[in-house]
């Protein structure tokens, strides 16, 4: 066995993954399903933001509960600016992860000074305060939110609007914050990262500055789920206070959890999971939340290592 | 770096009521190993946790190699030479004992903030944490996780984290606590070894390990020193024998 420490990834795998997600909208266009590319889009989003969450929970061992702050403020963020008249991408989506970063800086300045449950409560209680900041500011809609009165321009092209151009780009976005994050978690700073989830106390005997490498981790999941709003802001073309709803939080910490936390792929499955089963459960019922207690249940009780931890283990056991 | 000297003065901790420390006057030189025993409870734990910076000072200083550090973070007394290893195992359970060496060397070359370039691949740091895994003899352990280690192995990688942090200045507490024979005079060894190199506050229990290594004791008693000296001075030192023998009469 190689160490904990390092995150390889098989180079078969990611292929794989990467010529399956590039053909998949092709193949819902060829049976005629062009509904289920916005369901797939909406899916890369969420894997996106889910896995800058699990920087967080899983590598850092901070159990945010106010993730949706940073999603809400980079959604806003691409909303106001282009009710100022500022439309490019690559001035709108830097800024939102900027602004993403800076409300991290902020909250996590005094939140990281508190660990265990106060860590979580303080965390959501941050998120809750940007929530109401929202509904209370005119300015941006208030309880309505604001419309976008279009999608970003990105290139000559390359329409938003269009289900199949919104998803190659939510695709290209995740990939890359994916890519980043598997380089992140294997570099200086995350390994640094897992020592100080694992045992603080002996990381700061050993020399590092323990609470600004959890504030460096905090910071760069806030950016990459700012860029995970600026992309749902011009998926639905709305953006309204849910998005920065608790309950938002509390769906990525299931995504986080159910996909399995500190697994490179866990916020991906987890995200996709979750989102698969309200999609198919809603066609049943309006209590669909009720089966996904039972996954979630079943989750924790069977694989509490997440969906990605229990098919390592699989594959492990099928090995030996 | 050579081996720095720590003037420890007045210095006092104390818990509500209790006085766990109670001005504490103690000068290590530069490449000196110093013993510091006494009984359970006499504070020598919360001594240490002092020196490291975990537990805050009430009154008095510390100065390592002149330098004052009595109100220095933890990290940074690490970032002097200040290194330490605890009674109680404290090891990354879940990576491997190379990987805690490497993690530790990762602390010396103050590397943190690299976010691209793996640092698997860094081969000096590895040959760096390789070094320190010779040197405390776990070379056949390189790959086992640090929590599947049998306890005597774990108190070698627990010394050998605070050697591959770069620290010049050891407080070792009680290395060989808990330890067979056999791997305690592997320990033994293994702290003679470091003699003149390192300056090292050593708390231990075992009086023949201490009588046998240190240059100079200091026996605490009640958070107070009662005594400092060499080991005969110690082992005639009355004081010493009622407190710590438990005798009344010598």
């Amino acid at each position: 066995m190689t160490s904990a420490l390092h995150v390889s990834a098989r180079p078969g795998f990611a292929l794989a993954g990467a010529i399956l997600l590039l053909v998949l909208p092709l193949g819902l266009l060829a049976v005629d399903q062009p509904f289920y590319i916005v369901l797939a889009s909406r899916i890369l989003v969420f894997a996106l933001i889910a896995s800058s969450l699990n920087l967080l929970i899983g590598y850092g061992g901070m159990i945010s509960f106010g993730h949706a702050a940073f999603v809400g403020i980079g959604a806003y963020t691409v909303a106001g600016l282009m009710q100022a008249g500022i439309v490019s991408a690559w001035l709108a989506w830097p800024i939102a992860m900027l602004a993403g970063a800076v409300l991290a800086l902020g909250i996590g300045w005094i939140s990281l000074r508190t660990s265990g449950v106060y860590f979580i409560m303080i965390t959501l209680a941050f998120a809750q305060m940007a929530y109401y900041a929202i509904i209370s500011l005119k300015l941006l809609g208030g309880d309505d939110g604001l419309s976008l009165g279009g999608r970003s321009a990105l290139l000559p092209g390359i329409d938003l609007k269009a289900d199949l151009s919104f998803y190659y780009v939510a695709l290209a976005c995740f990939a890359a914050s994916l890519a980043f994050l598997h380089r992140l978690i294997n570099a200086e700073l995350g390994r640094a990262l897992q020592g100080v989830r694992d045992n603080e106390t002996r990381m700061e005997a050993l020399g590092f500055p323990t609470y600004r490498i959890k504030l460096a981790a905090f910071i760069i999941a806030g950016a990459l789920a700012g860029l995970g709003g600026a992309l749902l802001a011009n998926l639905t073309g709305l953006v309204s206070p849910s998005l920065l709803h608790w309950t938002q939080s509390g769906a990525l910490m299931i995504m986080v959890i159910l996909g399995g936390a500190g697994r490179l792929l866990g916020g991906a499955i987890g995200a996709a999971v979750l989102l698969i089963i309200e999609e198919v459960l809603r066609d049943y019922t309006i209590h669909w939340q009720l089966g996904v207690g039972v996954v979630l249940l079943a989750i924790v009780l069977f694989a509490p290592s997440g969906l990605a931890g229990g098919l390592a283990g699989l594959r492990q056991r099928r090995q030996a | 770096m050579s081996a720095p000297s720590l003037a420890i003065s007045g210095l006092s901790k104390r818990f509500g009521g209790v006085v766990a420390v109670d001005a504490v006057e103690l000068q290590l030189q530069s490449g000196e190993l110093h013993a510091l025993i006494g009984p359970n409870g006499a504070g020598k734990t919360t001594l240490v946790q002092l020196l490291s910076g975990a537990e805050r000072v009430d009154a008095g200083s510390i100065h390592l190699d002149g330098r004052d550090i009595t109100h220095v973070a933890m990290h940074q007394r690490a970032g002097l030479g200040l290194g330490r290893s605890y009674q109680i195992s404290s090891v990354f359970a879940a990576f491997s004992v190379l990987d805690n060496l490497a993690l530790a060397a990762q602390a010396r070359a103050r590397r943190r903030w690299g976010c691209w370039a793996p640092v698997a691949a860094d081969a000096v740091l590895f040959a760096a944490a390789r070094g320190t895994l010779d040197a405390i003899g776990l070379s056949a352990r390189a790959e086992t996780p640090a929590g599947a280690l049998a306890h005597g192995e774990r108190r070698q990688l627990e010394l050998g984290l605070a050697l591959a942090s770069g620290a010049s200045m050891l407080l070792l507490d009680e290395p060989m606590a808990g330890m067979a024979a056999a791997e305690a005079e592997r320990m033994l060894a293994l702290i003679a070894s470091l003699r003149g190199k390192f300056t090292i506050l050593l708390v231990e229990h075992d009086m023949d390990a201490v009588f046998r290594l240190a240059d100079r004791i200091t026996v605490l008693v009640y958070g107070r020193v009662i005594a400092t000296g060499g080991a005969e001075d110690i082992r005639r030192h009355p004081d010493v024998r009622r407190a710590y023998l438990g005798e009344d009469q010598p």
